[in-house]
């Protein structure tokens, strides 16, 4: 378990702990190529863009093997749900893709809760804008619908059919 | 290349034009493969007992989704590579557009998905773009979505992919 984990679990993030413009903690990755390649391989990408360094530069027309969607995704849930920890519910995640992500970049992620709300059903929703830059460059960007849980005894895995609208 | 879409393709707007099952169930190994590669060390995925009491039993990250239908690279007998989202290319090549990228991808989550599930999924084509010059080259935007449902026809989810499919420019 994380640290973020553990604390998160002892002191679940509850929605009134949160408000608009928060930031979250930056997270800095130093990405080799077995991050790349594991990551590609673990969500079943078998692309040779990212995995064969020749594919990607004389096929591609790219400087390396970079990071593929999918693993990236799951980078971006890493992120959101070390934030909250293990009772937030990711409900949508919207990915815009700009740029890739090589071997030897450093990616930092980056966050800010947008909004908060809680919808009919009374679930409590933060919305929060995540994205993940090399340098100066910004390589994706995600909105992310998380679920909180709305008081100490919630918790918004419990939701289901009607009470569950992501 | 003119700006009218082929009829074949037209036909194809909110259809389901392919629904498969996953070639395997979900199992915990991608999901420890998984979160190794991105070092996710929530509990929900490593602690039995943690899962059982916050999602009543293991589940798997939801940004797996997709992960559970992509095909294997082989299996005996296949004489024909199996591709993932196999409507995307459908659309390369009814449209004369031998490159893509995807340029959005929003999905949603419903029911956990679980080890031992058994996964269908629906693709259905929801758009297509008029011609459209982008600096790739010409082309067109579509709007392709993925539904997933469980072996017991819970909905587990959806994705939407946009893509754009061009020819390069000259």
């Amino acid at each position: 378990m994380t640290a973020a984990a553990q604390t998160s679990a002892k002191a679940p993030l509850t929605i009134d702990r949160v408000k608009e413009g928060d930031r979250i903690p930056e997270l800095a990755v130093n990405v080799s190529a077995t991050t790349v390649i594991l990551g590609a391989l673990a969500s079943r990408d078998w692309r040779p863009m990212h995995h064969d360094r020749d594919f990607a530069i004389n096929r591609n027309g790219t400087r390396d093997i970079f990071m593929n969607t999918p693993n990236l995704a799951a980078w971006f849930e890493r992120y959101v749900t070390d934030w909250t920890g293990p009772l937030g519910r990711v409900g949508k995640m919207k990915f815009r893709m700009k740029d890739s992500i090589f071997p030897n970049d450093t990616m930092v992620f980056r966050g800010v809760v947008k909004s908060v709300s809680t919808d009919a059903a009374g679930c409590a929703w933060a919305e929060v804008h995540v994205s993940v830059s090399v340098g100066e460059k910004m390589c994706t960007d995600c909105i992310a619908r998380v679920a909180l849980p709305a008081n100490a005894t919630d918790n918004p895995w419990e939701r289901r059919g009607n009470r569950w609208k992501p | 290349m003119g700006d009218d879409i082929p009829n074949e393709v037209k036909s194809w707007i909110d259809q389901v034009r392919y629904e498969e099952n996953t070639e395997f169930p979900v199992e915990m190994g991608y999901v420890w493969t998984t979160c190794a590669s991105v070092e996710n060390g929530n509990p929900l995925f490593w602690d039995e007992q943690a899962a059982r009491e916050i999602t009543g039993g293991q589940i798997a990250p939801p940004t797996m989704l997709s992960v559970w239908f992509r095909p294997h690279l082989w299996v005996p007998g296949r004489t024909k590579q199996s591709q993932p989202l196999q409507l995307h290319f459908d659309l390369k090549e009814k449209l004369g557009l031998p490159e893509a990228v995807m340029t959005e991808n929003t999905i949603e989550f419903h029911e956990p998905v679980r080890p031992g599930d058994r996964l269908r999924t629906r693709q259905i084509l929801r758009s297509v773009s008029p011609l459209k010059e982008t600096k790739l080259g010409m082309g067109r935007f579509w709007v392709i979505e993925v539904e997933y449902l469980n072996q017991k026809g819970e909905f587990v989810g959806k994705e939407s992919y946009t893509g754009y499919g061009y020819r390069r420019a000259a």
